[in-house]
């Protein structure tokens, strides 16, 4: 059987957006992601124009996977934090539960910033995200109610 | 795991191509990223060796349309099918919604099919997955090729539970998306459970 859905709701969405604003405003960030584990994009904020987001958050997830598996082959839990120093661009990634924080930035911040500014506000994301996940699914799904038809029509 | 967000109305999935080694895991993608209207899919990320072989994994983000006023996002991802890649795959099974395995009809590769199959079947479970409970089909790939074994005889040996079976001929895009529509609907159908 598959995990139970994750639902977010829309008010929980525009409080994890406005935290995100907050911290990429305080990181001075170009863009900043909150990505679930399994790669799935929850929101971001900031300068994405035309940055193919979701290809970026699935990227994320596998990178951070793959980092993971090798902190466990070492006898490391995980790798909290991972940072990528391009030449003009950079990425700084951290595990906050089942969440990943990705961070977007150049010369405009450093590193260090980015990394203090996304450690304050883990704490908070991680309790606004156990409160999404031990949501009820069952209470308002609006898909309890899906008909073979409405599915039909997809590939009609 | 399904990600269902009621602000931007999108049900996203992942449903994982699952088989071995160059069964065809990759072409399935392939075909449906040619053949699918560039405002429906994202890119088509591929993680390959320079031989073009499946390094980590490849991925591809579709949207088939809405249902009851949500966009449905199918997030297609493959595994490397090599053996020695099998931590990879592990990752990858990581909150899958869907699974579909790929079987290479060809006679020498029997085995090899069997073999991913039981892989499958573990790596499931050490994600805490139940290949019997969860939506699943069985693509019988290459039904062009000369030396392949009979269908009946490749599903009595591959089929473990009542999943759709489907023959296709991936690079030519025959039953792909037979099969893609199998397991999104699989997947929608346990939206409703719940």
């Amino acid at each position: 059987m598959a995990d139970t859905p994750i639902l977010l709701r829309e008010q929980q969405y525009h409080q994890i957006k406005a935290v995100l604003a907050r911290l990429r405003m305080d990181s001075s960030a170009k863009v900043v992601f909150l990505v679930d584990k399994d790669g799935q994009e929850i929101a971001s904020q900031g300068e994405v124009g035309n940055l193919d987001t979701t290809s970026l958050a699935s990227l994320a997830a596998g990178n951070v996977a793959a980092t993971g598996g090798m902190a466990q082959l070492i006898g490391e839990k995980e790798f909290p934090t991972l940072s990528h120093e391009g030449e003009k661009e950079s990425i700084h990634i951290s595990v906050i539960g089942r969440l990943l924080l990705v961070i977007v930035f150049d010369e405009r911040s450093s590193l260090g910033l980015v990394k203090l500014r996304s450690k304050q506000v883990s704490h908070q994301l991680a309790t606004m995200f156990e409160e999404i996940a031990a949501g009820d699914y069952d209470d308002d799904s609006p898909f309890a109610e899906i008909t073979d038809e409405d599915i039909d029509s997809l590939f009609s | 795991m399904t990600f269902i967000n009621y602000a931007s109305r999108e049900i996203n999935c992942k449903i994982v191509y699952y088989g071995p080694g160059l069964c065809g895991k990759t072409t399935n993608l392939q075909y449906i990223f040619d053949s699918t209207a560039p405002q429906a899919r994202g890119k088509l990320i591929s993680l390959a060796t320079e031989t073009d072989r499946t390094l980590f994994f490849d991925f591809m983000p579709l949207e088939l349309g809405t249902v009851r006023g949500f966009k449905t996002r199918f997030h297609l991802y493959t595994v490397p099918g090599q053996v020695f890649y099998d931590a990879s795959r592990k990752l990858i099974l990581k909150g899958v919604d869907g699974v579909v395995f790929v079987a290479d009809s060809q006679e020498e590769r029997m085995d090899a099919n069997i073999e991913s199959l039981y892989n499958l079947e573990e790596n499931l479970q050490s994600q805490g997955y139940d290949l019997m409970k969860i939506p699943y089909v069985l693509q019988l790939n290459k039904r062009d090729l000369g030396n392949i074994v009979p269908v009946e005889d490749l599903a009595a040996e591959l089929q473990r539970k009542s999943e759709p079976v489907v023959e296709a001929v991936a690079s030519t895009g025959v039953g792909v998306f037979d099969t893609l529509k199998a397991v999104a609907k699989q997947v929608l159908t346990e939206l409703r459970k719940g």
